[in-house]
């Protein structure tokens, strides 16, 4: 059985780093390993960190989406005879200073901040994998004028475009979404592009360029699969920072506008009263950290259990030279 | 070296110099400064808005071109132009400039150094008890933004002054009014700047740190699986000189080009901060300009946080230089 065990690990580092995550070689093994990809949602699933994202994860979407179901309230419904209440059976998350119930708010709210971060993290990773992989691959002037873009892009403040643009915006929130994606590819395409570049001399590349293969098509079938994980891993981290802008720009009120309303909103009208009526600050807030550590959770074990090079994060135990005490992860 | 740092600089400010003129264009095209003298009473007579608009250069009637030509000539002899109140914006800048840096400086400097050492710590004692109890501090501390952090502290502030019974901490504004007169004198007055100053600082320091200690701490455990590592270890070394002398000067490398990256983080995050803290800094008023489409202000403040970008892009080279004997020995 730990024979086994130690064979797994072996194969699915290769296989990750290897040439086509899973889609080409291995059903031909005699051996009948498993496929690389199985490999990695068996290491997702032994991941602790990574599975208590994905079930903390799981959860905050159930209450996002489920929550409206069961709520008596609506979002934009007004107690008359409950201002700025405490909880108590009838708002679960007591009411705001205009008779609001907060539970349906912050559920609202929730909803869009899930919403945008999924995806902006979407768009953003996408558009830095390719701009990264057309560069690196391309080379020349192509190479020079995108990395120049990405310069300038990392210079010009994301904040001040945005909330110069929102008056253009008003309430339609979902511009928000490739408002923000487009100051948030800038460093992973740096990544990808010097990944690419060490990818684009590997044999397999070259066979395919000399079998007469076009560019475009090499870029999706032999460079992008490589750098699975890395985008995967990516994507996830940046949902959490897509959540923290939108809600960053909703607090200034440049992001989602009232009377509809998002977590940042929530966070601004209850932050000046959170001492005496904590229940409206409290609850955007806490929420709003959750979903963030989650997300962060489910990115650290993606990384833990994807990276194939273990140069790039801390949490895998690594031989040492004196011998600890070690926690976690398969020993 | 100096060729090298002298091209990279001029790299640089090419990029600083499209970013300001990028960011003018932006705010000029979409703000509206014309609204203001909508909500005036009695309302003024449209070509009295005009003549004014146009002296201060914010006319939208007058073509983008010329408007971004006029501001450039400004820049250029050191004037941001004047406000939609027609003040100059240089003397507020400077103002401003000088309370955002006194947060910026503080907060940075503390939560940098702080976030390097303990990442350092962290890394060499992996796995025990003090170290998980760190990293799992900054973890949470990564998932809470600067405006809850910042509402977070003055809860706690205000607990710990009614615990007290004395006044130790204070969130509005950089000092109290009438401050500095008391029985103490001036000393009294610094006393009460020191008291605004915690709370905005441990704000910027706190976000800072959670950054500057993940980084780190990955950095120094890679560090401590390279082999040279071992053979510091191997002729004889402790494993703390191996990890002081060999390994730190390694791991300090990737954190010099990652500060570039993330100074304009921190300078949002500053600006953040001092709006919620009631200070006049740059970041209150870049908001509240925003909101009053004052364009000449919003590109002020742009061309400060570019310059900054500008400045922070530049100490990491030199500290590039400095770490990797590589960079100074290249041939340029």
């Amino acid at each position: 059985m730990s024979g086994r065990h130690v064979s797994e690990h072996g194969v699915s580092e290769h296989g990750v780093t290897g040439h086509g995550v899973g889609d080409h070689g291995v059903s031909a093994d005699p051996l009948d390993l498993p496929s690389p990809r199985a490999l990695a949602v068996r290491r997702l699933l032994h991941n602790r960190k990574a599975m208590t994202g994905l079930v903390l994860l799981g959860l905050l979407f159930l209450f996002a989406f489920a929550g409206p179901l069961v709520s008596p309230w609506g979002h934009d419904e007004v107690d008359f005879t409950a201002f700025r209440e405490p909880p108590s059976a009838e708002h679960w998350f007591g009411t705001t200073g205009s008779g609001r119930d907060v539970f349906a708010l912050t559920v609202r709210g929730m909803q869009k901040s899930l919403f945008i971060g999924l995806c902006v993290a979407v768009l953003s990773t996408g558009l830095a994998a390719v701009v990264g992989a057309v560069a690196g691959y391309a080379g020349g002037w192509i190479d020079r004028a995108l990395m120049w873009g990405v310069d300038l892009l990392l210079v010009l403040p994301w904040f001040l475009v945005v909330a110069v643009l929102s008056p253009a915006v008003g309430g339609r929130w979902p511009l928000l979404i490739p408002l923000l994606a487009a100051f948030m590819w800038m460093v992973t395409a740096r990544m990808v592009r010097g990944m690419t570049l060490s990818l684009r001399h590997r044999e397999y590349v070259l066979a395919a360029r000399f079998l007469g293969v076009g560019a475009p098509r090499i870029i999706a079938r032999h460079i992008l699969p490589n750098l699975a994980s890395l985008l995967i891993v990516d994507a996830s981290l940046g949902v959490s920072v897509a959540i923290i802008a939108e809600s960053t720009l909703s607090y200034f009120g440049y992001g989602v506008r009232p009377p509809d309303t998002s977590l940042g909103t929530l966070i601004a009208d209850g932050s000046g009263t959170a001492l005496a009526y904590p229940w409206l600050f409290g609850s955007a807030a806490s929420l709003l950290v959750l979903i963030v550590v989650a997300v962060n959770l489910l990115g650290d074990g993606l990384r833990d259990v994807l990276d194939p090079t273990p140069s790039r994060h801390g949490s895998r135990p690594r031989p040492r030279l004196r011998v600890r005490r070690r926690y976690g992860g398969p020993a | 070296m100096t060729t090298y740092l002298l091209r990279r600089l001029a790299g640089h400010a090419v990029l600083v110099v499209l970013a300001a003129s990028l960011a003018y264009l932006l705010a000029a095209a979409a703000l509206d400064p014309r609204s203001n003298y909508a909500d005036r009473n009695p309302r003024p007579p449209e070509a009295v808005v005009d003549a004014e608009l146009t002296r201060l250069n914010l006319n939208d009637e007058t073509p983008l071109p010329r408007r971004y030509a006029v501001w450039a000539q400004g820049v250029l002899r050191g004037d941001f132009g004047r406000t939609w109140q027609g003040e100059p914006v240089n003397d507020e800048l400077w103002r401003r400039l000088s309370v955002s840096l006194r947060l910026l400086a503080a907060g940075a400097v503390l939560g940098g150094v702080l976030g390097v050492l303990l990442g350092v710590y962290a890394a060499s004692r992996d796995g025990r008890v003090p170290e998980r109890i760190i990293t799992f501090g900054s973890f949470l501390l990564l998932a809470v933004p600067v405006f809850v952090l910042a509402v977070l502290l003055q809860l706690g502030a205000r607990e710990i002054n009614q615990l007290t019974g004395l006044r130790l901490f204070e969130w509005v504004g950089e000092a109290s009014p009438g401050a500095g007169e008391g029985t103490f004198g001036p000393l009294g007055g610094f006393g009460d700047r020191v008291r605004h100053l915690l709370l905005p600082t441990a704000t910027v320091a706190l976000a800072q740190f959670a950054l500057y200690f993940r980084y780190q701490r990955a950095m120094v455990l890679d560090v401590l699986d390279a082999d040279f590592v071992r053979t510091a270890r191997a002729k004889g070394l402790r494993h703390r000189d191996a990890l002081l002398r060999h390994g730190l000067r390694v791991a300090l490398i990737p954190m010099t080009t990652y500060f570039a990256y993330t100074f304009g983080l921190l300078l949002l995050g500053a600006m953040f901060t001092e709006k919620i803290f009631g200070w006049h800094g740059l970041g209150e008023w870049l908001v509240d300009s925003i909101t009053r489409g004052d364009v000449n202000v919003v590109a002020a403040v742009n061309c400060c946080a570019a310059a900054a970008v500008l400045l922070a892009g530049l100490l990491s080279e030199i500290a590039y230089a400095l770490l990797d004997p590589r960079v100074r020995r290249r041939p340029v």
